[in-house]
């Protein structure tokens, strides 16, 4: 319960941590708030031989409007996600997912990037990440390299990154004001991992969902950002009918896990409900902000 | 491997060490500098007894290297108040029987310090959310959230 021994770098800036991570020869670890990281470490699990730690980095600190993207820096806890201006008012779906990661203390420590980085299958970054299209921006020193969030999540707790880069910033959509949203998640208790969760996001136009993003995650190995679910609403009115439809078809893609959490086919049962839940959200919204544009 | 050369401030009092990097601020605490009131628990981030509140937001000090804390201002339960003269959140645990065996309790007192400043705890749905990270296998909770209950309104709407 306490961690191996290892060294310990404050670095200054991008170029003296991609060079502590290049010299580590794949042993090096990147800390931020470490609320994912320490546990592992403290049991022991990840024998890093150093750490290097970016948050006396300046600039990584920092949500910024690019057009219609949002980006996030590395440092940014959930805390300043979750309390963000730019984010109540351009990624309301994105605090409504706020209140489901961890708890308070946690998120005072943990990040946005590095909740990505550590690619739980039942975490709610990586899926809203995969969900709003996310541009994944990591540096070693070999330079800057841009990951699609389509190709970041590998597997559970496993990412695209090779072992001397690390994460400076994630873009992902803003949401336009005539877009509607909805995001469900249950799990055991406040705070928990989620046994199952869905989130999406549609345009009302003449009388039809357009411009639909579905994701779901903790039914797979990684979050799900299911192409074939949103081909099903695009086009249609969102009615109980077609919302069996999105369920029974859900059924057929899913080979959730059985553990000591849920059963398989109770998963499978949650993101069908959910789903369903999320989407009647999302079209109710999306109908309140018919027509409404930029200005 | 090499030990380093940390400052911080607890309660107010500045203190330089020499340290491993592995040793986690839980351990800094209660070992080199003997403030044994944050107490440790699960060491990895479940339980929240080890909660203290650092650079005026709450953390998990097993989860935060002490190396970490170069620099920064960290608050403990000792700080609050002791024995003679409890600090105002403490009254309220006493007043609301918000502890029995008392093991969670530094962290719970700290984490609602946090709350009070930076979050609305208007209503008991709140209240118990604010609450979530932190495990008491005592009360219920019913009484901590009592507690909490009071303060909240004391200290009125957040600004």
């Amino acid at each position: 319960m306490k961690p191996a021994p290892f060294d310990y770098l404050a670095a200054k800036s991008i170029s003296e941590a991609v060079e502590a991570l290049a010299a580590s020869g794949g042993d090096g670890k990147i800390i931020a708030g470490g609320q994912s990281l320490m546990p592992m470490i403290n049991f022991r699990l990840v024998k890093p031989t150093i750490l290097v730690d970016i948050n006396r980095i300046g600039g990584l600190d920092r949500i910024e409007k690019h057009d219609d993207r949002l980006r996030i820096g590395a440092t940014v806890r959930h805390h300043m996600t979750a309390t963000d201006v730019l984010v109540f008012e351009h990624l309301p779906i994105l605090q409504d997912a706020m209140h489901h990661v961890a708890h308070l203390t946690v998120r005072n420590r943990g990040t946005f990037c590095g909740s990505v980085c550590h690619a739980d299958p039942a975490a709610e970054m990586p899926m809203m990440t995969l969900l709003l299209n996310g541009t994944i921006t990591a540096w070693s020193v070999r330079g800057e390299r841009q990951i699609a969030a389509s190709d970041f999540f590998l597997g559970s707790l496993v990412n695209a990154l090779e072992p001397d880069e690390f994460v400076t910033s994630i873009e992902i959509d803003t949401l336009k004001p005539d877009t509607g949203w909805g995001f469900e998640e249950f799990s055991r208790r406040q705070g928990d991992f989620a046994l199952a969760c869905a989130a999406t996001t549609l345009r009302i136009e003449d009388g039809v969902a357009r411009s639909v993003r579905f994701a779901l995650m903790g039914v797979g190995e990684t979050p799900l950002r299911l192409a074939a679910i949103e081909e099903i609403i695009d086009g249609k009115t969102v009615s109980e009918s077609l919302l069996d439809q999105v369920s029974e078809a859900l059924n057929d893609f899913l080979q959730p896990n059985t553990d000591l959490h849920a059963s398989a086919d109770y998963r499978r049962h949650l993101a069908g409900a959910l789903a369903r839940r999320a989407l009647r959200d999302a079209w109710k919204r999306a109908d309140l902000r018919k027509g409404k544009t930029d200005d | 491997m090499t030990e380093q050369k940390i400052t911080l401030s607890v309660n107010g009092q500045s203190y330089t060490r020499m340290i491993e990097p592995r040793l986690l601020l839980s351990d800094f605490l209660r070992q080199e500098i003997g403030l044994t009131g944050t107490h440790v628990g699960c060491e990895h981030g479940v339980c929240g007894a080890c909660t203290v509140v650092l650079d005026g937001r709450s953390a998990r000090s097993c989860l935060t290297l002490a190396i970490q804390a170069e620099g920064t201002e960290i608050e403990t339960i000792e700080g609050l108040g002791n024995v003679d003269k409890l600090g105002r959140v403490q009254e309220a645990f006493r007043q609301h029987h918000g502890l029995q065996c008392g093991f969670c309790t530094p962290g719970f007192i700290m984490a609602i310090t946090d709350m009070l400043r930076h979050h609305p705890l208007e209503t008991d749905d709140q209240i118990r959310e604010a609450l979530s990270g932190n495990i008491c296998r005592c009360t219920g909770y019913e009484h901590i959230v009592n507690a909490v209950r009071e303060l909240a309104k004391e200290r009125g709407p957040l600004k």
